[in-house]
């Protein structure tokens, strides 16, 4: 188990030096000078000179290379050339906006899809079963922007129940967050629940047929308690993997809809980063988006090895 | 249709006061296929019954009908009668308090027949918690270590600890009877317990099954199509064959004077000193059709020498004596000892 353990660390630490290298190099290799992408063209080339200077990009890419993960290290990320701005702080700030909207829409996809796939697996002969398939099938298709759009003109247009747009740190007002929360994390968690109910469904159905379950029958539980006994923690397994893999797609999923509820999270700061030509924030935030995929995935890695004693056993 | 087909039935005569099980016209269908036909059958206490016949005969699907765990596209008719509860009524919420407690079940396969996930002492203590043997934790753990020290597993608290990963086939077959035999069941169904498992440990099973429902004075319904371990754990044995049975009665009768073709056949097969002129095997010739294709009138007229126009007619039950008897025009004739063929 330890092994295992370590194994699993040395993969997410060599996953981050590897993707911290391509993020690197795809900036270093875009066309173009970057101070001059940052200026624009009708700068003059002194001024163009002295930015070189100040990004240091005159220097050997491995030195530019060691200074950046330097300050990524230790959070010294310095300032923007386009606001001044520290880069840092406003990573952080944004950030804890998307993750609120993330984890929100996270855990609506898991409220949604563990209910309504189970009784799809369970009802996958009836009518009823089918029907949400169907539905569901919808959920997959609808993207999550589309999605937002609709809730908007449904619930802040038409009943006007919840704020179109907004956002308000929870610190400051707690009624008003919730608020604001709502539909943009609906807007995610709708469509992302749309597709893991679909794992959900699969995973159950799987579990149902197995041995184990027939045996929990055969002890005196009644379905529902054989299931819910012996099946769910087993049907988790898959489960857990697509939701791993569904936190990119969440990602991106929250930047278009920071977009259309006007949040100021860190999808915002990437596209206004991308409009602005802000090279060094897209970069750094970027690498911050990579660091949290990794993160979450090697988290999910020694989840398995919660869920799953045959993982503990050390044995590869 | 109307002939039953198995030992006298209905009211006529009250049923056994010992009878454990009590099997009147159990078929079972898929959809218009019938799968199972009219079998019936009684299991006396703490008798030991063989289920015997080839892949296919209906020898599992009996049984599952039995523990009212067939699967969903799959439907039970008839009566099976265990104490007050007939088997078949449908009716789960009554179901699942006798399952578990007065019928239980042991499986062929014994990999796969425990949850992975949870700890083996678990599984054992939740048949005990599920009906009331035990009310708390702590001593339905306790009741389960002792539990797998009965199925000779060395050092019972530490297999309760551990996960059924950590088992041979053999170790979880045993877990799996320590669970089956944790409400002291009136009746045991063994369905292959040891088809998976390697021979040597087979006997061991085997005898550790035999022990475990004389201790506890239970019936024992075995299925398997090694007549040599039916030969060695049963008393009495049934012959199923194309969904029916075939033929009943104790096993030295039924293995020493089969009467019908199919039983003669079957043991033929199984004795490695019988060759052909030719020095091959004995084989029953043709195979088994599928599931709910065979012929009408008697099933094994296809594959027997001795069938006639008078079998495309079903042949009626010959009863020889209580639970004994045997459905065939043509039974065989036992005028000296020996078969020949």
């Amino acid at each position: 188990m330890l092994l295992r353990l370590l194994r699993r660390t040395a993969v997410f630490l060599a996953s981050l030096f590897v993707s911290s290298i391509a993020v690197f190099t795809f900036m270093a290799v875009l066309p173009g000078d970057p101070a001059r992408v940052t200026l624009g063209v009708n700068a003059s080339d002194s001024a163009v000179q002295q930015l070189r200077d100040e990004f240091g990009l005159d220097r050997p890419l491995v030195s530019q290379y060691a200074s950046w993960v330097h300050g990524l290290v230790t959070f010294r990320l310095g300032d923007s050339y386009v606001s001044n701005a520290a880069i840092g702080p406003q990573i952080a700030d944004r950030f804890q906006v998307t993750l609120w909207l993330v984890v929100t829409g996270m855990v609506i996809a898991v409220l949604i899809a563990v209910p309504v796939g189970t009784v799809m697996a369970i009802r996958h002969r009836r009518l009823s079963g089918v029907l949400l398939s169907g539905l569901s099938q919808v959920g997959v298709a609808v993207p999550a922007f589309l999605a937002g759009i609709l809730l908007i003109t449904v619930f802040a247009v038409r009943l006007r129940w919840l704020p179109a747009n907004g956002w308000t740190p929870p610190v400051v007002d707690p009624g008003m967050f919730l608020k604001q929360l709502v539909l943009p994390a609906f807007s995610l968690g709708i469509v992302q629940g749309a597709v893991l109910t679909r794992y959900v469904r699969s995973a159950v159905l799987d579990v149902l047929r197995e041995d184990y379950l027939r045996t929990a029958r055969a002890k005196g539980l009644r379905p529902g308690q054989a299931l819910v006994r012996h099946g769910l923690r087993n049907a988790a397994i898959p489960v857990v993997t697509m939701l791993a893999l569904q936190l990119a797609t969440l990602l991106i999923g929250a930047v278009v809809v920071e977009r259309v509820f006007v949040i100021p999270g860190l999808g915002s700061l990437l596209l206004d980063s991308v409009a602005n030509r802000d090279l060094i924030m897209i970069q750094d935030v970027v690498m911050v988006l990579v660091v949290a995929v990794l993160l979450v995935n090697f988290l999910v890695d020694l989840l398995y090895i919660a869920i799953d004693p045959r993982l503990r056993a050390g044995a590869s | 249709m109307s002939t039953a087909n198995v030992t006298a039935s209905t009211s006529e005569h009250p049923p056994d006061r010992s009878a454990v099980l009590a099997v009147r016209d159990l078929s079972v269908a898929a959809g218009q296929r019938r799968l199972v036909e009219e079998v019936g059958f009684t299991i006396h206490a703490g008798e030991r019954v063989g289920l015997i016949g080839e892949s296919g005969s209906g020898k599992s699907l009996t049984a599952l009908s039995l523990m009212g765990l067939l699967p969903g596209e799959l439907t039970a008719t008839g009566s099976a009668r265990l104490g007050d509860h007939d088997l078949l009524s449908g009716d789960e919420a009554a179901l699942s308090q006798v399952r578990g407690k007065d019928i239980a079940m042991v499986f062929q396969e014994p990999m796969t027949a425990l949850n992975p996930t949870m700890r083996v002492g678990h599984q054992v203590a939740e048949a005990l918690l599920i009906h009331r043997a035990r009310t708390d934790r702590r001593s339905a753990h306790a009741g389960a270590v002792e539990l797998l020290a009965q199925v000779g597993l060395p050092d019972p608290a530490v297999v309760a600890h551990a996960y059924p990963h950590q088992f041979s086939g053999g170790q979880r077959q045993r877990i799996m009877l320590a669970i089956a035999l944790a409400n002291d069941p009136a009746l045991l169904i063994c369905d292959e317990p040891t088809t998976a498992l390697d021979v040597t440990v087979q006997a061991m099973i085997l005898d550790l099954v035999v022990r475990g429902v004389e201790q506890r004075n239970s019936a024992l319904l075995f299925i398997t199509h090694d007549l040599a371990v039916v030969a060695t754990v049963c008393e009495r044995v049934l012959v199923m064959y194309g969904g029916r049975i075939v033929e009943s009665g104790p096993v030295l009768e039924v293995f020493t004077r089969p009467r019908h073709p199919y039983t003669q056949g079957l043991i033929a097969t199984s004795d490695l000193a019988v060759v052909d002129a030719r020095g091959r095997l004995a084989t029953i010739r043709g195979s088994v059709p599928p599931a709910g294709e065979f012929p009408a009138g008697c099933v094994f007229r296809n594959r027997c020498d001795h069938a006639t126009q008078a079998c495309a007619d079903r042949p009626p039950w010959t009863e020889l004596g209580d639970e004994t008897g045997y459905a065939c025009f043509h039974p065989v004739t036992h005028s000296r000892r020996g078969f020949d063929d």
